[in-house]
């Protein structure tokens, strides 16, 4: 008679388990990603939700290797104006149309022409493509890019269904149609974006999760607090000040790396009238400024020493990074004796910061440092909408900013340090930079790049335009159950491999 | 702590007290004087912080982030190593001055709009009324960056933004009061009598909407102390590293796990500072009251 | 009294229209250039151009306006610069949910503080009268935030009764959708409840020693009967006022509660769109908050009329 309600409630039982099956992975993001179409976006945030959504021709190793993923192989032409890729043929896109060269030509010149297009630049070496056959393709080239590989492992290789691109044109974004492991099923605005996997995906047998679900919570202690409850399964971008309290907790476990970004101070050098104060006229006050500053320290008390102090836009433990260049011990005495070569004792500047708190405690940390040098800084926290358009004008003598960094070295640097780059705020310029940096990125041969990357850091270092503060570390807990999580150093969350324990 | 005096009815008295009984009542009203004694300890303690034996409040010790209270540090510190004493203090001077200000310039603006809306009605009432509505459904937020985009960032801005926020309910409740005290017979009567407008609005209209305005204005102190930490966050209010407890509150807002203290301390002072204040607008309201002897 | 509300609702139309026209301009004076805040990091020069021609940004200002107004009158409100989506859906997403949040914690913050400042009027001098002013104090004193975060520590991590955040549409699962929107209503319930509690309390001092409740008590009426049937109405004025005042802020989105318990109502959603200069959305929610304060002050003044007739314009 006992028998039955047992049976039942194993009945019940063995329905729930089944229903836990249907296995879904919460991901708590730090932002509300933007519009999701891989040539239109422009967040970070975004690119982590393409990483399950949206294959690339090439991925990156977490030691930023170049590995093939919807490409085979590829190989250059001995002049580097060619790149000859061949494709796997085993791929459909989440509307069930082939990936074949064609697909990978259509997203070249979507990227190159779509008017909305943000990866023109990314993409503007590029002169023509040549289908060779369904699975191989040419791509033509005005000149060696070295950097071009690199952009093909990040959104500008991200390739999306030609129907799909065609039929919706710049809507595309509303119901994003790729090759990725996962396809999009729903997206409320700041509350949840969901996929669910996609059955015929080629490595289908990797992906143990039937949907993944975005959300996005900005409040670092509500998102922790999340994953606690057991909400969520992963967090991205844990607070740096959160790590020890979730290193104590047996329920979670800590993942980080390195980021590829930096974070620091943009001096106004020559863009307008602001530029004119002893910090955008003397290399010498910066040099100063620079020194003043305890980079290890500034860690610690902000970062609880989790993230990397730096002094160039690559980490030291890249493999760009100049090693004759060491991250600066702090020299008060060295700064005093520099700001009186300069005839400047006790200069003061205003140092713009978004309104973010913890830039605001950078900005702050670096304010009490440089008052023992003697300098006195002003901040100035603003909007960053405001922030944005003054220091793009030049209005502003110092600006707290960052990158959050590029796989190839040359996003991180050139368009920040030649005359004519895109961002380049503070109107550096130096024509034998621009020689150097011009030389790396149309080199191939890594040596000869590294040899021309370490030169312009030798004289960028000297004349101190961005002076560099720190790497952030992305970091990530996740809850106990998960399983096989590899962190990258470009922040994105790949759930190739990951599962879940019950 | 006065109990309802329950004195029989008499005949009607809605004449404003004299100045001179007003202060007598509110003397001998205990919490009264207790909520006043509160606030002034906090200004006085404000007023004396550049003579207080305190560190600075921007003098940072990299050796002491975000440290419990303790000996050297009676309230802890904050984080980025600055003593959380030093800074409640100087920070008290920003927002006592954010709650206060704000809450004069929402009573200047606000009272008088809102008496003459409720006392003439028709057309001035529609006006001022539409004006009230634009107000309410403009953003805080785009009115906020304007002014410090166009003023620049400081904390008379920040007060400015906060006491404009707040003139709406002000205009509401006078308004409201107004209207309802019109309706009573012996402000009728005062019309017989033959008194002027201004006459009437002075005499009898002013005393009888304090009750609620008093209300509003010891509660929206608290609220524009705590306002004024998200302006700063605009870029508008106190800059940094100079406190407020405002912004100390919504720094403390990240480490609410590891140093509970960053936000217990501002915590407690703002509820003080407006128990303080509330206690004695009850008492002034009492007092004030025409009916109550 | 339809008569009233009729004429009222016709004047809301030119109001409506005179506040979107101020917002539009004071917004599109603000610094800080839309098509720069949605470039992000790449900012390529050409891009910001063409957006800037396709969005009509070069446009005057004022041909920009008639622009979004003939289109608003036809129902098309535009699109976000920031997501490409209708601004038109957006709100009507977001408005069922702040209108929930609204509604719960408007009925926690009346259930709590009317009674409250009641009891605390009645017992005036008394320890009950202490208690209710320090706990209303206290509570608008605690930062929405904290209470928020420790709620959120207390009830979802620790004990576990109700999810931390996330948002359950009510007409998906009306019981799940009252679950997760319970902390954040009592957090922003409280604090009106506290500010409701003050006013009812001094409305009540106020009437309680007025003549006719004076009167009504030497008649020799119940004590209940005195308090509920004639002081409780004239005391009403003053809450009517501040209710539906609070409740049209409510409706125009709780910015840092939303924020804690990632609850996708108006207060993110305007903050993202002011933060962006995502100029339509922004305008879209104005129109929506306007319409609502517009209706509550029509609500108030009708009200005013039902607790006291002789209140009607003369």
């Amino acid at each position: 008679m006992q028998f039955k309600p047992l049976a039942t409630l194993a009945a019940a039982l063995m329905l729930s388990t089944s229903w836990v099956h249907a296995e879904d992975l919460r991901i708590g993001l730090a932002e509300d990603p933007d519009i999701l179409d891989p040539d239109q976006s422009r967040t970070f945030v975004g690119r982590i939700v393409y990483a399950s959504l949206c294959d690339k021709l090439v991925d990156i190793t977490p030691e930023l290797e170049i590995i093939p993923m919807l490409s085979t192989g590829w190989s250059w032409s001995d002049d580097g104006m060619t790149l000859t890729m061949t494709l796997r043929d085993d791929v459909t896109f989440h509307d069930g149309e082939p990936f074949n060269a064609e697909a990978v030509a259509y997203n070249i010149n979507r990227s190159k022409t779509l008017d909305e297009s943000r990866r023109k630049s990314e993409v503007a070496s590029i002169t023509g493509t040549n289908v060779v056959d369904d699975y191989t393709i040419e791509i033509m080239l005005a000149n060696p890019d070295a950097t071009l590989l690199a952009q093909f492992a990040d959104r500008s290789g991200m390739m999306v269904s030609p129907k799909a691109a065609s039929e919706m044109g710049i809507e595309f974004g509303a119901a994003p149609v790729c090759a990725g492991p996962f396809s999009f099923t729903e997206r409320v605005q700041q509350d949840r974006i969901v996929l669910s996997k996609y059955d015929d995906y080629y490595n289908a047998d990797r992906i143990n999760f039937d949907t993944v679900t975005f959300l996005p919570i900005t409040d670092d202690t509500v998102r922790l607090a999340n994953l606690r409850a057991g909400d969520i399964d992963i967090v991205e971008r844990l607070a740096a000040t959160d790590v020890a309290s979730v290193r104590a907790d047996d329920g979670l476990q800590l993942e980080q790396a390195v980021s590829l970004g930096y974070q620091g101070l943009t001096v106004n050098i020559a863009n307008g009238e602001k530029a004119t104060n002893a910090f955008g006229t003397d290399k010498l006050v910066r040099q100063a400024l620079s020194l003043s500053i305890d980079r290890k320290v500034l860690n610690d008390v902000v970062f609880e020493g989790v993230f990397a102090p730096g002094n160039q836009p690559f980490p030291p433990s890249s493999p760009w990074y100049n090693t004759e260049f060491p991250v600066p011990e702090r020299d008060i005495d060295a700064a005093k004796a520099l700001l009186a070569q300069a005839g400047v004792e006790n200069p003061t500047v205003e140092i713009q910061v978004s309104t973010n708190p913890v830039a605001q405690q950078v900005v702050q940390v670096v304010q009490a440092m440089a008052s023992e040098a003697g300098i006195t800084v002003n901040v100035v926290a603003k909007e960053f909408a405001t922030l944005l358009s003054e220091q793009s004008a030049g209005a502003y003598e110092i600006s707290q900013i960052g990158w959050s960094g590029r796989v190839d070295p040359d996003g991180n640097i050139h368009q920040f340090v030649t005359c004519e780059g895109g961002i380049n705020d503070s109107k550096y310029c130096n024509p034998e930079v621009d020689e150097l940096l011009n030389a790396a990125r149309t080199s191939t041969d890594i040596a000869e790049r590294k040899a021309n990357y370490d030169a312009a850091r030798a004289i960028l270092i000297d004349e101190s335009p961005l002076i560099y503060l720190y790497h952030q570390t992305w970091i990530w807990a996740l809850d106990d159950s998960i399983q096989g999580y590899t962190p990258y150093p470009d922040g994105m969350i790949r759930l190739s491999g990951v599962s879940k324990s019950e | 702590m006065s109990a309802v005096t329950d004195t029989p009815a008499e005949t009607v008295a809605v004449l404003p007290p004299k100045q001179s009984r007003v202060w007598a009542k509110l003397r001998r009203n205990r919490s009264a004087m207790f909520g006043a004694g509160l606030v002034s300890v906090f200004v006085i303690v404000a007023l004396l912080a550049p003579v207080l034996p305190i560190p600075g409040p921007a003098e940072t010790d990299w050796g002491a982030v975000r440290k419990a209270p303790s000996a050297a540090h009676w309230l802890g510190t904050d984080e980025i190593g600055r003593d959380i004493l030093s800074r409640m203090i100087w920070g008290a001077q920003a927002s006592l001055l954010a709650g206060v200000v704000s809450v004069a310039i929402a009573l200047a603006i606000g009272i008088p709009l809102g008496v003459l809306a409720g006392y003439c009605r028709g057309w001035t009432d529609a006006v001022i009324s539409r004006l009230t509505e634009a107000l309410l459904a403009a953003p805080f937020l785009i009115l906020a960056i304007a002014l410090a985009a166009f003023l620049g960032p400081s904390l008379t801005n920040a007060m400015i933004a906060i006491g404009l926020s707040a003139v709406p309910i002000f205009i509401r409740l006078a308004r409201a009061q107004t209207m309802l005290v019109v309706t009573e017979d012996y402000v009728e009567g005062a019309h017989a009598v033959g008194l002027t407008h201004p006459a009437i609005i002075w005499r009898y209209v002013l005393p009888n909407i304090v009750p609620p305005l008093l209300v509003q204005a010891t509660l929206t102190i608290a609220t524009a102390i705590i306002a004024e930490a998200s302006l700063s966050f605009l870029g508008l209010g106190q800059q940094p590293p100079a406190p407020s407890w405002g912004s100390m509150l919504n720094t403390a807002k990240a480490f609410l796990e590891q140093a509970p203290w960053m936000a217990m301390w501002p915590g407690i002072a703002i509820f003080l500072v407006v128990l303080g204040f509330n206690l004695f607008g009850d008492g002034l309201r009492d007092a004030l009251d025409p009916r109550d002897h | 009294m339809l008569s009233f509300i009729g004429r009222r609702l016709l004047v809301a139309i030119p109001t409506i229209v005179l506040i979107s026209v101020l917002v539009f301009f004071l917004q599109k004076l603000l610094p800080g250039d839309p098509v720069l805040a949605l470039a992000g990091e790449d900012r390529n020069p050409e891009i910001l151009e063409f957006l800037r021609e396709k969005y009509r940004l070069n446009d005057p200002l004022y041909v920009q306006y008639f622009n979004w107004i003939g289109n608003a009158l036809t129902g098309d409100l535009g699109v976000s610069l920031r997501t490409q989506q209708p601004v038109l859906t957006l709100l009507a997403e977001k408005l069922p949910v702040t209108f929930q949040l609204a509604i719960m914690a408007l009925v926690i913050a009346v259930v709590i503080g009317v009674p409250a400042g009641i009891i605390s009027a009645y017992h005036k001098g008394t320890w009950i009268d202490w208690l209710a002013n320090v706990v209303a104090l206290s509570g608008l004193s605690v930062p929405n935030f904290w209470l928020g975060i420790m709620m959120i520590l207390l009830v979802s991590v620790k004990l576990g009764w109700l999810p931390a955040s996330g948002y359950q549409p009510f007409t998906d699962d009306p019981l799940q959708s009252i679950r997760t929107m319970l902390m954040p209503a009592f957090v922003l319930g409280t604090g009106l409840a506290a500010t409701l509690m003050r006013h009812t309390r001094s409305a009540m001092l106020g009437v309680l020693q007025s003549d006719y409740v004076r009167t009504a008590r030497a008649k020799g009426l119940s004590e209940k009967r005195v308090v509920m049937k004639h002081a409780l109405r004239n005391a009403l004025v003053p809450v009517v006022t501040v209710i539906t005042l609070l409740f049209g802020e409510l409706l125009a989105g709780a910015v840092l509660t939303e924020q804690i318990f990632t609850i996708p109502g108006f207060g993110k959603l305007v903050v993202d769109a002011v933060f962006n200069r995502d100029y339509a959305v922004v305008q879209g929610i104005v129109l929506c908050t306007a319409i609502a304060f517009v209706l509550m002050n029509i609500l108030s003044d009708a009200l005013y009329r039902v607790l006291n007739p002789r209140m009607s314009d003369q």
